[in-house]
Order: C-alpha cells, then sequence, then structure tokens
C-alpha cells in the first residue's frame, strides 16, 4: 500500500511539474483531483472538528448549552441564502467584526505597536540605559544605528504633507532605500524557501520514489 | 491531447521505467565528478551570457532547466558546504540546553505537507535534541495535518539508536494533543487552561489520563516552547497571545517566506531563537551537531540560489547592453539618412 502511495505521489508530482514545459492534459487532471481533494479534505475537517467536536460533542456531553448562541449566530449568517430575510446575516457578521476587532486592537498594539516602539527608542551607543557610552558590542552599535535611522527614515518617507524636497526628501529618499532593501530580503527568503519546496519534491522523486539518492 | 503530448508522456514513462528499473541504485558522484559538473554548468552559463549580450535571448524553460540542474545533480553529489552558526539559531539551542531533565517543552505545529521541506528537519532535530537531554515534549497543533507531521518526525526520532535505548513511554515521556480549530482562540483558552481546549489526546485518551499532562494547568507549567510555523495561525498570533499575555518562553522555526516577518520580534526579545527556513534548520543541525537532511539539501539550495544570481546579471546585461546596442543601430540608421 505504502509503494502504491508513493508511485501515486510521484504521478502527482511529475503532473503538477509538466506544466513547467507547458500547459497539458496530465497538469489539468492532477490540477482537478487535488482541488476536489482539498475542497472535501477542508469540508470533512471543519465539519467534525468545528461542528461535531466543538459543538454537538459538547452540548450533548457537556451540556454547555451556552455553545447555542454562537450556533444561532451561525445559522443566521446562513439566511443570506434566503434574500426576503438575508439581512438578518448582518447582526452575526457584525459581531464577528465587532470582536476581532476589538481582540485584534489589543493584540497588535501590545505586541506589534509598544513593545517595538520600545526596542526602538533604545541608546544607541550602550547596552542599556544608565550603562556608559560605547559600552554595547560594535555589532550592536550598527544595528541600533541602522534600527534607528531605518524607522525614521521610513517613517519620514509616508509623510506626505510636506513636499519631498531639500533635506526632508533625501530622508524620504534613504527611507524608500531601506524599505526596498527589506522587500529585497524578504524577496531573497522567498526565493530560498520556493527552492526548498522544489528541492523536497526532487528528494522524494530521486530518493524515496527511484531510490536514487544513498 | 495531441500526437506531441503523446509523445512527451510516453518518453517521461521511458525515462522513469528505465531510472527505476534499469540504473544500479543509488548513485553517487565522487568529489572530482561533482567539481566537473560544476565547471561544465558554469561554462555553459558563461556561453549563455556571451550570448545574451549578443542578442540572443535565453527561453524561459532554459531557466526552468538550469534550476532543475542545480536542484537535482548537487542531491548526488558527495561535496559540502561550510554553513556558519548565527546568534538567532544558537539561541534556540541554548535555551533548550539550559533546561533540566523533566522540563516541559510546548511544540505546535502549525504546518502541513508543503512546508514539511523547511521546517520537517527542524522538528526532527528539536525532537532528538530534547528527547537526548531527557526534557519532556507536549505536541500539539493549530493546523489539522500539523499533529501527523510531529507523529512522523517523532517515529523517525525514536529509531535513533540513542534515543530508542531510553525506552521512552507515550503519555510519560512524550504526548500528542492532537489538533484543535480556533485558530488564535484556542492559545488564549490553553493561558487559562489546556484540558479546555484539549480533553483528549490524539488518541482519544482523557486529559487526565495522561500522566504527562495531568499536572500542566496552563502555560506557566511550561518550560520552554518551540513553535514550527507555515503562516496562520503561526508565530505571530502565539508571541501575541501566549508570550505578550501569559509571558511564555517561546523560540520558533518559520518557512523562509515569513521570517524577515519575525525579526522584530527577536529584537525586542518576544522570541527567545528564531531557526529560519531551510538555512535555519541546517544551522540547528550543525549546533545540535545531529547532521540531518537540511545540511545535506544546503548544497542544492546554495547551487539554485548561485543559478538565480547569473540569470539575473544575465538578464540585466542583456538589458542594460541590449539597449545600448539598440540604440547605436538605430543612432547608425537615422545617421546613414
Amino acid at each position: 500500500m505504502e509503494i502504491f502511495g508513493t508511485w501515486l505521489a510521484a504521478f502527482f508530482t511529475l503532473g503538477i511539474i509538466s506544466f513547467l514545459y507547458r500547459d497539458n492534459a496530465w497538469y489539468k487532471l492532477c490540477e482537478s483531483i487535488f482541488v476536489g481533494i482539498s475542497a472535501g479534505y477542508w469540508f470533512v475537517t471543519l465539519f467534525w472538528d468545528n461542528i461535531h467536536g466543538l459543538f454537538w460533542e459538547r452540548i450533548t456531553e457537556r451540556h454547555d448549552y451556552w455553545l447555542l448562541i454562537g450556533a444561532s449566530l451561525g445559522l443566521m449568517m446562513l439566511l443570506r441564502l434566503i434574500p426576503p430575510i438575508g439581512w438578518i446575516s448582518r447582526w452575526p457578521l457584525s459581531f464577528v467584526v465587532g470582536a476581532t476587532a476589538g481582540l485584534y486592537i489589543i493584540n497588535y498594539f501590545a505586541s506589534n505597536v509598544m513593545v517595538q516602539v520600545e526596542n526602538t527608542l533604545m541608546p544607541l551607543f550602550s547596552a542599556k540605559f544608565g550603562d556608559p557610552l560605547f559600552s554595547a558590542s560594535p555589532y550592536s552599535i550598527v544595528g541600533n544605528i541602522v534600527v534607528a535611522a531605518g524607522t525614521f527614515t521610513g517613517l519620514v518617507y509616508f509623510f506626505f504633507s510636506k513636499e519631498h524636497k531639500g533635506a526632508f526628501g533625501g530622508m524620504a529618499k534613504i527611507g524608500i532605500w531601506t524599505i526596498m532593501i527589506t522587500f529585497g530580503a524578504s524577496f531573497g527568503y522567498t526565493v530560498m524557501s520556493r527552492m526548498s519546496l522544489l528541492i523536497g519534491r526532487m528528494d522524494f522523486i530521486f530518493g524515496d520514489w527511484l531510490g536514487l539518492i544513498r | 491531447m495531441t500526437r506531441g503530448e503523446l509523445m512527451a508522456y510516453l518518453v517521461i514513462v521511458a525515462v522513469v521505467l528505465l531510472l527505476a528499473f534499469a540504473v544500479p541504485k543509488p548513485i553517487s558522484f565522487s568529489t572530482t565528478v561533482s567539481y566537473i559538473i560544476v565547471g561544465f554548468i558554469a561554462l555553459v552559463l558563461l556561453i549563455i551570457f556571451v550570448r545574451t549580450i549578443q542578442g540572443n535571448m535565453v527561453g524561459r524553460r532554459i531557466v526552468f532547466l538550469f534550476v532543475g540542474m542545480a536542484v537535482i545533480l548537487p542531491l548526488f553529489m558527495t561535496i559540502s558546504q561550510p554553513i556558519p552558526l548565527s546568534p538567532e539559531v544558537k539561541q534556540v539551542y541554548d535555551a533548550v540546553v539550559a533546561l533540566k531533565p523533566g522540563s516541559k517543552v510546548l511544540v505546535s505545529f502549525d504546518y502541513d505537507p508543503p512546508s514539511a521541506p523547511e521546517l520537517q528537519p527542524m522538528a526532527e532535530t528539536f525532537f532528538r535534541l530534547c528527547l537526548s537531554r531527557d526534557l519532556k515534549i507536549v505536541i500539539m497543533g493549530l493546523w489539522p495535518q500539523g499533529p501527523q507531521q510531529a507523529e512522523i518526525a517523532m517515529r523517525k526520532t525514536l529509531e535513533y539508536p540513542e534515543i530508542a535505548s531510553k525506552n521512552l513511554r507515550y503519555g510519560i515521556d512524550y504526548v500528542n494533543l492532537g489538533f484543535q480549530t480556533g485558530n488564535e482562540f484556542v492559545i488564549q483558552r490553553m493561558g487559562g487552561d489546556f484540558k479546555s481546549m484539549f480533553p483528549t489526546d490524539l488518541n482519544g485518551t482523557a486529559y487526565d489520563s495522561l500522566p504527562l499532562v495531568r499536572n500542566v494547568r496552563n502555560f506557566s507549567n511550561i518550560d520552554y516552547a518551540f513553535h514550527l510555523s507555515a503562516g496562520y495561525p503561526g508565530t505571530v498570533e502565539w508571541v501575541q497571545v501566549a508570550v505578550d499575555r501569559y509571558g511564555l518562553k517561546m523560540g520558533a522555526g518559520n518557512t523562509a517566506v515569513q521570517t524577515t516577518q519575525m525579526y522584530p520580534y527577536l529584537r525586542a526579545r518576544q522570541l527567545v531563537g528564531l531557526l529560519g527556513g531551510l538555512n535555519g534548520a541546517a544551522e540547528f543541525e550543525r549546533a545540535a551537531d545531529m547532521i540531518g537532511k537540511a545540511t545535506k539539501f544546503m548544497v542544492s539550495q546554495s547551487f539554485s540560489h548561485i543559478i538565480v544570481i547569473a540569470f539575473i546579471i544575465i538578464g540585466n546585461a542583456a538589458f542594460f547592453l541590449g539597449d545600448k546596442s539598440r540604440k547605436r543601430k538605430q543612432e547608425a540608421a537615422g545617421g546613414g539618412h
């Protein structure tokens, strides 16, 4: 059975890779099967984990009747399918939007704003506030300067109430360069990630399937 | 299906059958042969460079072919490359080795098979390091296929002689709590009570029947957490809820795509260590002195990067030099009239 699974996986891998040459029947077959299986897998997973696991089991076994409120909101969401009373679906939607926004504002503000701002406002040449000047390592000093200057000039670039001219324009230019370097680093990592996936597949084809790699 | 397509399929089937049944296995190139192959590829690239400057453009399929060769051929080569250790990877290693035997480590598997080439080597090395140091592992997942990836990694880890000799037992030395739907809300609830989110483990055993977690009520009973992430829900959510709200000490292993997003958390000490992509996995293998697949894959990774860089240079040279030569031709044509 395992051998059959390996050959099947190899068949689909080669089918998908064949698109690199051009669109063809083999690729279309593999793509359609993948889409169908993915949709089926997610439907079954969400049904058993959410509706059965988190709702039905808890109602019947633990008598957690508070969940009926959530279930009612879920049913109301489905009323969009009946146009005359579709407006009712706005209520659960507004609940979801409100609750999610409330939670995210707190989480993001605490973790992605406050802590990050605190760590940008660091002494440039010392390990921490109160330490003597140049007590930090050269690596840290360079890092601190790059972070502080990059953040400041990046913010300057997004300040549109003043024309980007003269010294202000120069800082904005440094800001956009900083942003571009960040995008470049991100893209480099993305290339690495995609190559890793290809390496994994090739290792499967030539190692697990054909057994050519030691 | 056209006749050409049918012929192409038959050729592929013939090549596959040849490789599967007629070629002696395994294939391994000696160091000399490996360097000859590398030299030959470099020479062909140089020829492509010269031809491109002369105005003969390269088709995209040639680029695909070179990237494919750069990925496949090193898998058969015996050459290796030095892997320098970065501070963020060392942080993860240091955090693990600083734990006392018996400490509880929470590992969340938030990825699926497509991200396995990058994250699975991290998981295997992390398990091996933890179990070799007698740490207790609690596994969970916010992605449906995560706990299955954990099972694969654990099975492989338990086969290593030094781990097998310890006769580790499920439920006492490691436990897999399985998947729970609900994304960051699961983390939120775990901050109060693990059991409310995981009433049973992956096999359906009741939480209280598992000796390892019976006394684990929330994050305050976890000594270190390691999070393997390929997207949402992922490290961002764990940092926001488990780290910043509940004070969990956590390191992370991420796919390369999202690694840059995690560096601010590392700098702010919200993360204690970070493994970024295949490179991070290879560095972690080196730090733990447990060489595995990531180290082997790094040669392919480097070769493919060199090919990508080479084609970027070729493309830019063609663009700028081609532009100049076009202008010269236009000027010459204009001068003639």
